[in-house]
């Protein structure tokens, strides 16, 4: 349960110390670093990353949403051909969905050439892929929970009784 | 001529007349209005002076009031407040205290539980009649028993007993002009709560003296390691309560004005009474909120209420290790250190620590003769901003170090 509770904690701040853990959560440091060290290991901890804005950055990124719509393979189901797809590092995240069609991608590339050639060349051609559907995003909102406009301003006086 | 300059309004007057009443003269200005003042003018300043939760209002509790404005409610409700929605409180205080109040005549929506102290002060008060406080108190309380003319009478309590209010201290001075006890627990701003065991003292005293029993719990939701026991709850209380109780501080709420006073039939109707001639209903939007908040909010109030507890931790912890006792509050969103060790009083500390390191708190003081000595720590605001209050914090006290 404290577990869960550190695990919540991380995922908020990843760069929340073992120490500051053990205050939050009223555990030892020992404690909290042992629990931090068992989620590494069994892989409920899988990295520690940092959400980057890259337009913020200045640095301009294409991504889109690609449907795949593929044929199970006796045995290995739907699992081979997604394999094959997240594999690729263009390949951000990779879902099997239920609906009309099979595979959720997202891509991301420099140019909205590259995504393109990377369907066409690398995706659409692998065996079992019957068919792709590319949306290009516009904009992108909120990804992950977090809002990427970043947080409103504060409307809080700052005295009250 | 002189009857023109008589008609004009020039010459001999009537004897001059304060323009403002005896009874609001009579009500002593906030001692910490010229922070409000001073903060207005500075730049980068942390305050841990607010009284209220960082979170906005969650977002599904906000759309259905925007829902509510798109199907035309724009009106007046009920006085007593939409009856869905009393419906709704009475479930929940059932659910969650075996509480039992009649929707129809024993609950009253008002605009926060501010409204609220001020409608039961104006019920049950006549001219003279005594009202014990607990304090430090919340700041509302003084001015709504002078305001409705009655007498206030503070009840110390100290840090060795956690802030709770000590049955015999209420016992040694209630007299027969005292008609109620006026509580909020868990405390604005000791962040103190009282457990079971300590309301029962208080239920023997208000039983003895036939008081009645004003018990504000507006923070119940934020408590900490233990459960919260609702006053009414108590074996033969619940006819001598006014349960005050919204939406504020559990649903991050404040600014919707809407809370829920509940007691026997003859007290809700003559405080609905007052609520009609003078507030007439809660906004119907903000009813519509906080029935929605009712009904599928919990989610929300147990993730906010985790997240207070993990900053309480830090805040408590790190005000201790910066050199300032501070005893453990179980409720709340306050953290209330002594500040004795400096040497200062508490408005000094206040002014000092807001001038030379653009720290906001508020003076205990500001609470009552018993604050003194103390400093009002919100630790609603983000753990960056508790982190480099209690930086600034250190260094200040470093610099005063008796």
């Amino acid at each position: 349960m404290s577990n869960h509770e550190i695990l919540k904690i991380l995922e908020q701040d990843a760069r929340t110390t073992p120490e500051r853990l053990a205050t939050m959560t009223g555990m030892s440091a020992a404690a909290a670093e042992s629990a931090i060290r068992d989620a590494e290991a069994e892989g409920a901890i899988v990295k520690y990353k940092t959400v980057v804005n890259w337009e913020k950055a200045g640095v301009q990124k294409v991504w889109a949403l690609i449907e795949v719509k593929i044929a199970p393979q006796r045995d290995r189901g739907f699992d081979a051909v997604a394999e094959r797809i997240y594999r690729f590092p263009e390949a951000r995240s990779v879902y099997l969905v239920s609906g009309t069609y099979d595979l959720a991608v997202q891509v991301v590339g420099d140019t909205m050439q590259e995504v393109a050639t990377f369907v066409a060349n690398k995706l659409a051609p692998i065996e079992g892929v019957q068919g792709t559907v590319t949306h290009f995003l516009l904009k992108r909102f909120k990804e992950d929970g977090d809002i990427l406009e970043g947080p409103a301003p504060s409307r809080r006086q700052p005295y009250a009784l | 001529m002189q009857q023109l300059a008589r008609w004009l309004g020039l010459g001999a007057r009537p004897p001059r007349r304060a323009l403002v009443s005896r009874r609001v003269q009579g009500i002593p200005p906030s001692g910490i209005r010229k922070f409000f003042d001073l903060l207005s003018t500075m730049e980068g300043v942390i305050s841990l002076g607010v009284g209220e939760p960082d979170f906005t209002t969650p977002w599904h509790i906000s759309e259905a009031a925007i829902a509510a404005l798109g199907q035309g409610y724009t009106m007046y409700t009920s006085n007593y407040g939409l009856l869905e929605l009393r419906q709704e409180v009475a479930r929940y205080l059932k659910e969650r205290y075996g509480l039992a109040y009649d929707p129809k005549t024993e609950i009253l929506i008002t605009t926060g539980v501010s409204e609220g102290i001020d409608l039961a002060m104006r019920a049950i008060l006549d001219p003279g009649d005594e009202v014990m406080c607990p304090e430090p108190s919340y700041v509302s309380y003084m001015p709504c028993v002078a305001l409705a003319g009655g007498v206030f009478v503070p009840i110390p309590t100290r840090e060795e007993d956690d802030f709770r209010v000590r049955a015999s201290a209420l016992q040694a001075r209630a007299t027969a002009r005292t008609r109620a006890i006026m509580m909020g627990y868990p405390n604005n701003p000791t962040g103190a709560v009282m457990g079971r065991g300590d309301l029962f003292g208080v239920a023997e005293v208000a039983a003895r003296h036939s008081l009645l029993v004003v018990s504000d719990e507006i923070y119940e939701r934020l408590v900490y390691d233990e459960k919260h026991t609702c006053f009414a709850s108590l074996p033969g209380m619940q006819e001598r309560t006014i349960l005050l109780g919204g939406f504020s501080k559990s649903y991050a709420m404040t600014g919707w004005r809407v809370g829920y006073a509940c007691a026997r039939a003859e007290i809700i109707e003559a405080m609905m009474k007052v609520h009609q001639y003078t507030m007439l209903c809660a906004p119907v939007m903000a009813q519509m909120a906080a029935l929605e908040a009712l009904r599928t909010g919990d989610k929300d109030v147990e993730e906010m209420r985790a997240d207070y507890d993990r900053r309480r931790r830090v805040m408590v912890a790190g005000l201790r290790e910066i050199g300032l006792p501070c005893f453990e509050p179980r409720g709340a969103f306050y953290a209330f250190p002594s500040i004795k060790g400096t040497g200062l009083t508490s408005a000094e500390f206040a002014e000092k620590l807001l001038f030379e390191e653009k720290v906001a708190a508020v003076p205990g003081s500001a609470f009552g003769e018993s604050g003194e000595g103390y400093l009002r720590c919100c630790y609603a605001t983000s753990l960056g901003e508790i982190e480099e209050a209690l930086a600034r914090m250190g260094r200040f006290l470093r610099r005063h170090k008796q």
